[in-house]
């Protein structure tokens, strides 16, 4: 068990390690900090005591070493733009788009369960060959179309719900929250729908195949020929087993999901962390880039790491495959 | 998550039974060469030369489509921002949107194909790091690492080289996720041919690797790959959409469907709903037929083939 444990520690680390040092090269090496810091008219000598000052006349594997303990001191640098720094950008940006991630997958979650199991259970039924039909639609139109059709009809159109921001905050703590207040809950709604689509279709498709293996399975057969009732055998016998793959999965979508609010958040202008990376990468500012890099990479490997111990620990099959 | 391919199985039964008969498919598939079509053919067809500045007059901007009460005839579907006609702006768009998806998909696939020949047939430390570096790669989703290399390239050319080179880096951006699929899919084919009689045939008659894997082990893998490139070529289209519409894709000077939809979008509160409604229209059929057309190919050559992400 400690062995599966630390192979796996040791493998986030190494994707860590690689995605530091990509992180590391985009800072130093794409555009060069020294003019991007200094002021236009700075002398010769000016920029020679910044790059001093900045450790950059040192060998690479040094910078890449303070490199390294300056990010994990949570020191992740100075946005160009912005002229503040990265981590605190970040730590303000973070509610928002978690906040959206939350409803998001609650919504997926909620429609595409049921909708799964509808197909799963009438494959040949009108209901579950529309749902397909539109599954291929969902999954062939682009998130930024869902949001400009959304804000035309709900916001435009009908003017039911704002289209842009998360209207009113509270802020408790470093936390800013828009499910107190009516106008942040309106304004959860449309993005939260645009982007619940995207994982909606997965999850749809894995239930309605993971409902389909387990109603094949023997022990069903048995319960069917016990004379159990239906809705038992199904609800209670084969969606609670068909769903462990479906809760999997949910999990290690929230890392994509986070990286694909970038399109919901650009289309809502949702102040979340998405728009920050968006605005960092149209206007080069690398720190940014690269700390967003880093704690995605980060909130990935971390999620990985802890369903692949979750694994380890349940299913003693896996445990000793891998030792 | 965006294409047919992250099923996590087959489709079953085949999409002709879940969607109704051939007759879906082969109209999707009407569909997608009659735009494909239509985009290749956009310079003798299109109304107008959208690339060309000096024929846009301002006092033409935001005209509504000529089927519309105040739309001008001259302009089936209205203008743009700038008086450029819409339709001309849209052929000359998808021209755009297939040939960078269709660059991606080359781009890709050819890498992919290489790296999986060589970490299936060699084995061991080379099969080792290639697929290292693909599992890395997967852990991050696609528009993620395509932003990140269009952000490193913004760096590296700045100012008016971006837009010169956008064709460019958005192929690369959307390469450098997808040739993961035909890398995993060609290394497991190639690692049960390696093993096969006529490759220890040819290996014993002292041929070189690289006339074994190209010649011999090449010819037997590639049915996989074609049909992986079809699905892809819906995803790569869509990746470049959504690039566009970020705005860091293709500038405004040379559009793609996605780049339309950004203009449009800046529009769309003030009720011109034109110019973002209908590039966005072509994008969805397009990309929704490629993937009726992929779905159906996949189920009809290879039922037992799992595309994994």
């Amino acid at each position: 068990m400690l062995k599966v444990l630390l192979s796996r520690l040791g493998q986030a680390a190494l994707v860590m390690l690689v995605v530091s040092a990509i992180s590391f090269v985009m800072f130093r090496f794409v555009g060069d900090p020294v003019s991007s810091m200094s002021r236009e008219n700075a002398s010769v000598e000016e920029k020679a005591e910044l790059r001093r000052s900045l450790g950059l006349d040192q060998p690479v594997v040094v910078q890449y070493g303070r490199f390294l303990a300056r990010t994990l001191s949570g020191d992740l640098g100075i946005s160009y733009r912005n002229q503040r720094p990265v981590t605190q950008l970040i730590a303000e940006r973070l509610p928002a788009t978690l906040e959206l991630v939350l409803v998001a997958t609650i919504l997926s979650l909620a429609l595409g369960i049921p909708l799964g199991v509808l197909c799963a259970l009438k494959p040949n039924g009108v209901a579950a060959r529309l749902v397909q039909a539109f599954s291929l639609i969902g999954i062939s139109t682009p998130t930024f179309v869902t949001g400009i059709v959304l804000i035309l009809v709900f916001a435009v159109s009908l003017g039911w719900l704002p289209s842009f921001g998360r209207g009113q905050v509270v802020d408790l703590g470093w936390w800013s929250t828009g499910f107190l207040t009516l106008s942040g809950l309106k304004a959860l709604i449309l993005p939260g729908i645009t982007l619940a689509l995207y994982q909606l279709t997965l999850i749809m498709r894995l239930v309605r195949a993971e409902m389909i293996d387990v109603l094949s399975s023997d022990y069903i057969r048995f319960a069917r020929a016990r004379g159990l009732p239906r809705r038992y055998i199904h609800f209670h016998l084969a969606l609670r087993n068909a769903l462990m793959p479906v809760i999997t999965v949910t999990g290690l979508q929230i890392g994509s999901l986070i990286a694909f609010a970038i399109v919901t958040e650009t289309v809502f202008q949702w102040p979340g962390m998405g728009l920050l990376f968006i605005q960092a990468v149209s206007f080069v500012d690398i720190p940014v880039m690269a700390a967003y890099l880093l704690f995605v990479g980060l909130l990935f490997v971390l999620i990985n790491t802890v369903v692949d111990i979750l694994y380890a620990v349940v299913d003693p099959r896996l445990r000793a495959r891998s030792a | 998550m965006k294409t047919a391919a992250s099923s996590p199985r087959p489709m079953s039964p085949s999409l002709m039974t879940r969607i109704g008969a051939p007759i879906s498919v082969m109209i999707a598939g009407a569909l997608a060469l009659l735009i494909v079509g239509c985009a290749l053919m956009a310079s003798w067809i299109a109304p107008y030369d959208p690339t060309d500045l000096a024929s846009f007059e301002l006092i033409n901007a935001e005209l509504p489509p000529a089927f519309t009460a105040e739309g001008d005839s001259h302009f089936l579907l209205g203008t743009d921002n700038q008086g450029r006609d819409l339709l001309s702006a849209m052929l000359y768009g998808a021209r755009v949107s297939i040939a960078i998806g269709g660059g991606a998909v080359l781009v890709a696939a050819t890498l992919g194909v290489i790296l999986g020949l060589l970490a299936g047939y060699f084995g061991g430390k080379v099969d080792a790091v290639i697929m290292r570096i693909a599992d890395v790669i997967l852990s991050f989703p696609t528009i993620l690492l395509a932003l990140l290399v269009s952000g490193i390239a913004r760096a590296l050319f700045p100012g008016a080289a971006t837009a010169e080179w956008a064709p460019v880096i958005l192929i690369c951006a959307i390469a450098i996720h997808e040739w993961v699929q035909y890398a995993r899919t060609v290394r497991a084919a190639t690692m049960v041919e390696t093993a096969k009689d006529y490759v220890r045939a040819a290996k014993v008659i002292g041929l070189p690797p690289s006339r074994i894997m190209l010649r011999h082990i090449l010819p037997n893998v590639m049915s996989p790959v074609l049909v992986i490139a079809t699905i892809n070529l819906a995803a790569a289209v869509l990746t470049e959409a959504t690039l566009s519409f970020l705005g860091v894709g293709m500038p405004p000077t040379y559009p793609s469907l996605g780049t339309l939809i950004r203009i449009g979008n800046e529009f769309v509160f003030s009720g011109i709903w034109w110019i973002a409604l209908f590039p966005a229209l072509t994008l969805v059929i397009l990309v929704l037929a490629v993937n009726i057309v992929g779905d159906w190919l996949r189920d009809r050559f290879n039922p037992k083939l799992r595309v994994k992400r």
